[in-house]
């Protein structure tokens, strides 16, 4: 079962900045346990564009789909047997990263 | 339904639901076959008689019609979901029952504690969606999404179909344990407007529930305190509500008529607990808090010292607003009204929008002869209280202030 593990960061309250080796280290062991898929941090939100090709001619804007508060800061693809695995490790890293973690099954 | 039928379904409901869940890995077909072998049941046993183990009955009947269920959509649809139906079940030991996985996957963390309540009722009780929509003052649309979203996140998600591991087991015990405490509150005091004031259907459903419980888990003390903590306050229900439907306070109530043999039954539990020699964590204080109640023939007996002891040591497993309140009721009793006001108020930021912070103050300024405070928190506690008895009593306390 793969899930997508959405790392939440809040503009008001932001998780610290200093995670990056404790997060190169739970990957590391996301990688020898065989849950990592795939990881990758993201660019602020500011840098995002918005694409809509649905009408007679494609628009595009700056900016995220949708302004909020908490945003999407980074993710991560895992492969793991059932919920209980993949909360388990979202625990972890919900401290590891010092931010929220969203847990979201692909079909 | 005939009277066979109603016993088996109580009886052997959740066992045939768990067991075909075990089997088929899916809580709708589990649901929808044991509905089906139900109705079977209900029209040929009055006719060839009730078969000699009803419970294998309903299970087999109800295997089958998951199996055409299965054929059927797999005729349709893909074929390899045939490879479901020669799963052979593992041999289980005596924790690992099927009706425990099947509590543990309803009441799963990763569901909204009214999706656990609705989806434990369905499920595990046997409750039809009317019943549970009846028991909530819901829709029965509304009450169908709800379960029909919670089967479809546990099968999307892939929430396992087991019983957790020893070393998450008391956490997600208390998430069953919340859910059931939910539906037994509910009947204790029903927040309705146009429903009765106690509803018995509900306590007595999560009463039964607790007792499946404990008779799968009875090493765990929690739910044991449990246990004991509902059949102690439903001892007392025949008491709680006068001729004239207004809510009688613990103090007044007419001990004559509270159910001795459920008094003797939670004594008993909260016995074999203090007897376990292990710490006991808030249901099973909260039950030794009853149990002292009900030991007392007369409020004036009430040992208030033990009561106070067990408060102070609840408030250290559960440092909550609404525990300091119903504290400070024992601190009035032993006291004085005037000690336990200055605790009362001091909860104010945390529980202004509670109905019992108010009515608590009420009749601690009544005790302290301060009548027109008295009367403002009394009307306070009307305003918020959602219980038809309970503000039928509280109107006439305040009316009663010269």
């Amino acid at each position: 079962m793969r899930y997508l593990v959405s790392v939440i960061d809040d503009k008001a309250n932001p998780g610290s900045t200093d995670r990056q080796p404790a997060i190169s280290e739970f990957n590391e062991r996301l990688i020898a346990e065989g849950y990592w898929v795939f990881a990758g941090g993201l660019a602020d939100t500011s840098a995002a564009t918005v694409v809509d090709n649905r009408g007679e001619q494609a628009v595009i804007t700056d900016g995220p789909f949708v302004e909020s508060k908490e945003y999407l800061a980074g993710v991560w693809v895992w492969e793991a047997p059932d919920l209980d695995v993949a909360l388990k490790l979202a625990t972890e890293a919900s401290k590891v990263c010092d931010r929220k973690i969203e847990v979201r099954p692909f079909l | 339904m005939s009277e066979a039928v109603t016993r088996a379904h109580r009886a052997e409901w959740a066992r045939v639901v768990a067991a075909l869940t075990k089997r088929f890995g899916d809580l709708d077909i589990a649901e929808e076959a044991a509905a089906e072998a139900f109705a079977i049941a209900v029209e040929r046993w009055p006719v060839d008689g009730v078969p000699p183990n009803p419970g294998a009955w309903l299970t087999t009947t109800a295997t089958r019609k998951a199996i055409d269920r299965i054929r059927r959509e797999s005729k349709r649809d893909d074929k390899h979901k045939e490879a479901q139906v020669v799963h052979e079940p593992e041999p289980r030991g005596a924790v690992d029952d099927d009706r425990l996985r099947l509590i543990f996957t309803c009441c799963h963390p990763a569901l909204a504690m009214e999706a656990r309540v609705a989806l434990t009722l369905r499920m595990v009780g046997g409750l039809t969606v009317p019943e549970i929509a009846r028991a909530f003052l819901m829709s029965e649309s509304a009450v169908g999404q709800r379960i029909t979203r919670a089967k479809a996140k546990i099968k999307a998600a892939r929430v396992p179909y087991r019983v957790p591991e020893a070393e998450d087991l008391p956490a997600r015990v208390d998430g069953v344990l919340t859910a059931l405490y939910l539906v037994f509150n509910e009947g204790y005091l029903a927040t309705g407007a146009d429903t009765d004031p106690l509803r018995h259907d509900l306590t007595a459903e999560a009463i039964r529930l607790a007792r499946l419980i404990r008779a799968l888990l009875p090493d765990d003390g929690e739910v044991t305190g449990l246990l004991a903590l509902m059949l102690l306050t439903e001892a007392r229900r025949a008491a709680r509500v006068s001729k004239s439907g207004e809510l009688v306070a613990l103090g007044e109530q007419d001990r004559g008529a509270w159910d001795t043999a459920l008094i003797a039954e939670g004594h008993g539990l909260v016995r074999e607990r203090l007897a376990a020699g292990v710490a006991p964590g808030r249901y099973q204080i909260l039950a030794a808090i009853n149990a002292v109640h009900t030991s007392a023939r007369d409020m004036r007996d009430t040992d208030w010292s033990q009561i106070l002891a067990l408060y102070d040591q609840l408030v250290r497993v559960d440092p909550s607003p609404i525990v300091a309140l119903n504290r400070a009721i024992a601190v009035a009793e032993l006291d004085g009204p005037q000690v336990a006001l200055a605790t009362v108020d001091r909860l104010e930021d945390q529980l202004s929008g509670y109905h019992a912070f108010h009515a608590t103050r009420a009749d601690l300024l009544r005790r302290l002869g301060r009548g027109q405070e008295a009367r403002a928190a009394y009307d306070k506690a009307i305003e918020l209280a959602g219980n038809t008895a309970e503000t039928a009593n509280l109107t006439r306390r305040r009316d009663q202030l010269s």
